[in-house]
């Protein structure tokens, strides 16, 4: 369980998330839904403490982090990050590294595993996203669909306990945003934990089980994603439903985070 | 054999001496030590608390500020009146260093602040801390951006070891105002001085083409989108 209570955060005198809490269950997948900046992004960076809130509380496997306006321990810090993965917007692989050497890295440089051992697991994480024949393949050679698959490959190396995406299709044409959406939905099959902030109604649809919408730094509404996107409780949740319909067709890539 | 011809090759080698001896070797160590304050100055620049940012920058003011010429004078000439005595060989390398030192800070505080955040956040997000995310994905990125501008500062430091002749540092040039002072003949021997620099900063240009072709490759870019 990844739970999240009461998460503040601000930039400047903008306040971003207002006392934001949400849980996710382990083994299912929770998108987070909302307008451009209505804060998903921030929350989703406050699971991994990029973002350190100033209040609230992080639970994450067995860690609970208190936030209290001081930044937190480096033990802390390298506690959370070794359970979460995270997958971005635009894929941030490291362009001197093969899409081998990119999920390797963390192995290598992180848990110190022997350089063969690092290998053999890399290659079975891209082969599981479909790339085993881009091992020896430079990001710049490859397609925008191809670079997120090996991001997400990346993001698993370390085995976390949920994994991150951060608008995860936004970036990609349709026809490349599609065969990331099919990754992810198999990695939901097998019962990947994650959190998914996106704008992608097809993305949600298909791979969560619960969604939640939030606005202007709150939640509006939670539930079973199904509920949720067919039978909305709220007026703003069904306004915000319609504006995604519409959005998946002439609207992609639009919200930069 | 026509004069001028016989008199470069007569002096050739007592120039090529002087080269080995002392303007490559301060050449090379001016650079590597340069080259490593340089970048303690930058990451203190860009990391550091607040008052080692602003021992950083008044460091690079001053050098920037002064003419390396009056900086050799004020180590070799000046510092002796403090009790400082260096020979002179030491008070161009320290000169020298400490200029290096100066203009790569700038230089490589410039390459790292233009890797993107997000390679940070990419570092951080699998786990690296603040040191692994610089060793392992800023710094071999900033490396390729620096390979020009710090050819640039390699190949002016070549050329700037000529003012170490007047610190009494008895490098290429002085060599070439002794073989004048014999021969009456300034316009053959300091021609001759001058294209010993030359071939000396072509070689450096022909390294950096190599550099920057090896550094593309191994991110799977061609060369001439490098450039």
């Amino acid at each position: 369980m990844i739970r999240l209570a009461d998460i503040v955060k601000s930039f400047g005198d903008l306040t971003v998330l207002k006392g934001v809490s949400l849980a996710v269950r382990e083994g299912s997948v929770t998108a987070l839904i909302g307008p451009s900046g209505s804060g998903k992004s921030t929350l989703l960076r406050c699971v991994n403490l990029l973002e350190i809130p100033e209040a609230g509380q992080l639970v994450i496997g067995g860690e609970t982090v208190r936030f209290t306006g001081r930044p937190p321990e480096r033990e802390t810090l390298r506690r959370v990050r070794r359970q979460t993965g995270m997958v971005f917007q635009n894929f941030q692989l490291f362009p001197h590294r093969t899409a081998l050497g990119n999920v390797m890295e963390s192995l290598i440089v992180v848990l110190k595993w022997p350089e063969a051992k690092a290998r053999a697991r890399a290659l079975e994480l891209l082969d599981k996203v479909g790339l085993a024949d881009k091992a020896q393949a430079w990001p710049a050679q490859l397609s925008g669909g191809q670079q997120q698959r090996v991001a997400i490959a990346r993001a698993l190396a370390s085995s976390p306990r949920v994994l991150l995406c951060d608008e995860p299709t936004s970036a990609l044409d349709p026809e490349l945003s599609l065969e990331v959406v099919e990754v992810l939905a198999q990695l939901a099959r097998e019962g990947t934990t994650m959190l998914i902030a996106t704008h992608d109604l097809r993305l949600a649809a298909r791979v969560a089980q619960d969604a939640v919408l939030l606005e202007a730094g709150e939640v509006v509404e939670g539930g079973p994603a199904a509920e949720l996107f067919t039978r909305p409780r709220q007026e703003r949740t069904a306004r915000f439903i319609a504006t995604l319909g519409h959005g998946v067709v002439s609207d992609q890539g639009a919200e930069p985070g | 054999m026509p004069h001028w011809l016989q008199l470069m090759l007569d002096s050739l080698a007592p120039l090529l001496w002087a080269c080995l001896v002392f303007t490559v070797p301060l050449t090379l160590l001016s650079f590597a030590f340069g080259l490593t304050l340089g970048f303690l100055t930058a990451l203190a620049r860009l990391y550091g608390p607040r008052p080692l940012v602003a021992l950083a920058r008044f460091y690079v003011w001053i050098i920037r500020g002064t003419p390396l010429l009056v900086q050799l004078f004020v180590i070799f000439y000046g510092l002796p009146s403090v009790g400082i005595l260096l020979d002179a060989f030491p008070a161009a390398l320290i000169g020298f260093t400490l200029n290096v030192g100066a203009y790569s800070s700038e230089i490589v505080r410039a390459v790292i602040a233009s890797i993107p955040k997000g390679q940070w956040e990419a570092s951080y997000s699998i786990g690296m801390n603040w040191a692994q995310a610089l060793r392992r994905t800023v710094l071999p990125q900033a490396a390729r951006t620096a390979v020009p501008p710090l050819s640039n500062t390699f190949i002016s430091l070549v050329k700037d070891t000529s003012l170490a002749a007047a610190v009494t540092v008895p490098e290429l040039f002085q060599a070439a105002q002794r073989i004048v002072a014999t021969s009456y003949e300034p316009l053959i021997i300091y021609i001759e001085a001058a294209l010993i620099y030359l071939a000396l900063s072509s070689v450096l240009s022909a390294l950096q083409d190599r550099l920057e072709h090896r550094l593309a490759r191994a991110s799977g870019l061609a060369p001439e989108a490098a450039r």
